[in-house]
């Protein structure tokens, strides 16, 4: 059958015969277990135990957040002996949330059972089961498949594409898992099939250095629909753009996905996986891992529990560090050295490297680039590497980004085949990371500037709706302050009929109080007057009886209010009398008027 | 008409051009008018250059006062928030030489701040929320306030006017997620003998 050949492309040594010699072996189950939770592509997982709960072989410890997120099981029985941050498997070094479990011994299942009747189970049926399983893609990559797996309406998938390439030196996890698991695998391919509705290609994409693997494999296909597609061993077929157009002659847009064409390229481990979930009922918490290089005495696959801390491999594998040159996890090619060897194997680990110094020594010094063109010769993806390589030194962002800089798979080719020594991915990889921090910085500063616009406004609304409010009140002010001239107006006319005119400024309190005295005779006034005195002279007279009395007994602070109240009740008399003699002399001047 | 032209050349030449002059002039007036730009773009263009941090650290209140002030010939360097990154970006669209950061303004943080409220110790006083260029304080007279990190800035006006001294600005710890990979060790221009230690 046609294959295609992609452009580029390198040879490295393959390093697989010493890992294959013996069947998928398992290790002892290590006394502690550490499971990050952020194992995929997407949000990291919740955990739902807390800490020194008992939990057994296959249940939840941590469950999914979000719609692009995988829950995380328990991979042994034990106790939750620490939810914190740990090392992780990353190149950063850096720390991430985990859950440890300290091993029982009794490595006990929780009760599992699969999918009922799951030939005849609905797609969405098998998917929930699937993301309720944790799997996420085994390849490398890690997006939990339940997301890839559906679509949706609008991308019908015609094709499925099972990824078994394997184009790494080194590892041969998924090589063996075929030869041995080759029936199970093929009933994970179908569970696929029945849920991507059928798709009218399913093939296996296989290298031709794996003649063991493609022979296990066809007895199972016959008359199932598979296809079984060999091509040509090159490095790297196994990317998931490279494989299509090996396997189809199609390409995927840039920055697009399979499904945008109609396909979904799924790796082989995680068929098995699935197949664990759908028909056993048994969530991902083991996978095969190689544990390869000349460090090791014993160079072989492993169905190594997720968690199982990288020292565990080693120390069961006749490990000797003073011959290993670095600890990589991952291939040569793509992997990533590991400044720890503590860290757990996680569910897209399908290789630990302990290479010794011949294998791999130590990185030479980067040489000046000579612009040979081996690098654009040996790219994947027809990128120019040496373009990139520039603008990436010289921090060239805008044109990285028009030279596709987004496109590189970061494959490694490029560096393999440098005669400079030019760590080149190195500077995609970092180039990549700063035009990702700038774009989201620059959402955030968008985000920021428009907060801002909106605090100015509401500002500028306030100060509007406060200048209105003090205009209207000033306004009002206005308008009863004519008022009140029109009413003092008025008064001022009736009081200029009776007597000798007043300024028609006076308040109307006063008018009034001149239309009351108008109203009473002079001579109830006086009597008034007469009145009042007398009440002010006796109120004057207790005041000081009580002065006198109290002198004997009270403080001086009680005395000295009775004697400011003396004092009071005699001013209040002398204001009567004042006023008294007043209200006389006006009333003589009217009498003699 | 052909006669005429053969017969006053110079007039005819005349005529022509200035009929084309006023003919041009007037579909210049009308492009004008009609395709008239409001605002000056190179100050949007400027201002999307700028951090947004709304600090004032230049001396102008704001991050678009700013990029007014630049496009009427302003100094570049004045932006600590931004730091060399923004002075080259705005040198580059304006075409200038790029200086150093104006030292005067401040220094380039070598890492992100954002605002952080003791809540014990905040006593409701609202100066906070009201120093606040984006609206990231939350909180209400005699309530405890808090900052919401994921808007903060980290531009630092809400700490001068705090009474009680209670807002911190920490440093934003990288996660994860948003590491990535460093630039490698430039050992280009070393000869490779040259890294060997000296004998």
């Amino acid at each position: 059958m046609k294959t295609w050949v992609t452009p580029g492309g390198v040879h490295p040594p393959e390093n697989k015969h010493q890992s294959l010699t013996l069947p998928i072996g398992t290790l002892p189950i290590p006394e502690k277990l550490l499971i990050p939770l952020s194992q995929h592509i997407g949000t990291a997982a919740k955990p739902c135990v807390e800490l020194g709960s008992a939990v057994l072989k296959g249940q939840k410890i941590a469950e999914a957040a979000g719609p692009v997120s995988v829950p995380m099981h328990a991979p042994t029985s034990g106790t939750i002996s620490a939810i914190e941050h740990r090392p992780i498997a990353h190149s950063s070094g850096m720390l991430a949330p985990c859950i440890e479990i300290t091993s029982d011994g009794k490595d006990q299942w929780q009760a599992h059972q699969g999918v009922a009747d799951y030939k005849n189970a609905s797609a969405s049926t098998l998917l929930q089961a699937i993301a309720e399983a944790g799997i996420a893609g085994m390849g490398g990559a890690g997006f939990p498949s339940a997301v890839k797996l559906n679509p949706g309406h609008e991308r019908p998938i015609h094709t499925l594409i099972v990824n078994a390439t394997e184009c790494e030196p080194y590892i041969t996890a998924d090589d063996s898992a075929i030869r041995e698991r080759a029936a199970e695998i093929i009933e994970g391919i179908g569970i696929l099939s029945q849920i991507l509705g059928h798709p009218d290609n399913i093939m296996i994409g296989i290298e031709d250095n794996k003649p063991e693997a493609i022979e296990a494999l066809e007895p199972h296909v016959q008359g199932s629909g598979i296809s079984v597609r060999s091509f040509p061993t090159k490095y790297p077929s196994g990317g998931e753009k490279q494989l299509i157009y090996i396997l189809t002659g199609q390409e995927i847009p840039s920055g697009g996905l399979p499904a945008d064409i109609g396909m979904v390229c799924i790796n082989i481990g995680t068929t098995y996986a699935i197949k664990r979930a759908i028909v056993d009922g048994e969530p991902l918490i083991s996978r095969v891992t190689t544990m390869t290089g000349d460090a090791c005495g014993i160079n072989r696959n492993y169905e190594t529990l997720i968690g199982t801390a990288v020292s565990h491999m080693l120390e069961h594998s006749q490990f000797n560090e003073e011959r290993c040159s670095r600890l990589v996890m991952g291939g040569p090619m793509m992997g990533f050295s590991l400044t720890s060897a503590e860290v757990p194997i996680v569910k897209t680990t399908n290789c630990i490297l302990a290479p010794s110094y011949q294998e791999i020594p130590d990185d030479e010094p980067a040489q000046p680039c000579i612009r040979c063109g081996l690098c654009a010769e040996a790219c994947p993806v027809s990128l120019l590497p040496q373009q990139l390589f520039w603008y990436s030194q010289a921090e060239d962002y805008e044109r990285l980004e028009a030279h596709n800089l987004f496109d590189c798979i970061e494959c490694g080719a490029c560096s393999y085949v440098c005669p400079s020594n030019i760590p080149l991915v190195q500077y995609y990889r970092h180039s990549k990371g700063e035009i990702q921090k700038a774009r989201a910085e620059k959402v955030k500063s968008d985000h920021a500037r428009q907060r801002f616009e909106f605090h100015q406004q509401r500002m500028e609304q306030a100060e509007r709706d406060k200048e209105a409010k003090r205009a209207a009140r000033r306004e009002a002010a206005e308008q009863a302050k004519a008022t009140a001239g029109a009413a003092n107006n008025g008064a001022a006319k009736a009081t200029a009929e009776g007597q000798s005119g007043d300024s028609a400024a006076d308040i109307i309190a006063a008018a009034q109080a001149r239309a009351a005295a108008r109203k009473v005779s002079p001579e109830q006034q006086l009597a008034k007057f007469e009145r009042s005195i007398a009440g002010a002279e006796m109120r004057l007279q207790m005041a000081e009886e009580k002065l006198t009395e109290a002198d004997a007994q009270q403080t001086d602070e009680q005395k000295n209010i009775l004697v400011a109240a003396v004092e009071a009740a005699r001013q209040k008399l002398e204001q009567a009398k004042g006023r008294l003699a007043e209200h006389i002399k006006e009333h003589k001047g009217e009498q003699v008027d | 008409m052909i006669e005429t032209i053969a017969q006053y050349p110079i007039l005819a030449a005349l005529i022509a051009l200035v009929g084309l002059g006023i003919l041009f002039g007037a579909l210049l007036g009308f492009a004008a008018e009609k395709f008239k730009v409001e605002g000056d773009p190179i100050v949007e263009q400027i201002d999307e250059l700028l951090p947004q941090t709304q600090c004032g650290q230049c001396g102008f209140p704001g991050c678009r006062p700013y990029a007014e002030s630049i496009a009427n010939g302003d100094a570049i360097n004045k932006c600590p928030p931004g730091g060399q990154a923004t002075i080259n970006a705005i040198a580059n669209l304006l075409d200038v030489p790029a200086p150093e950061l104006d030292a005067e303004h401040g220094e380039e943080a070598e890492v992100r701040t954002v605002a952080y409220i003791r809540e014990d110790e905040c006593i409701g006083c609202t100066k906070c929320i009201q120093a606040c260029p984006v609206d990231a304080i939350l909180g209400a007279a005699k309530l405890m306030h808090t900052v919401i990190a994921d808007e903060c800035t980290g531009c630092d006006l809400c700490v001068e006017p705090c009474p009680v001294d209670c807002i911190d600005m920490l440093p934003v710890e990288e996660t994860i997620k948003e590491w990535h990979w460093p630039a490698p060790p430039t050992t280009a221009d070393i000869i490779a003998s040259d890294l060997r230690p000296q004998l």
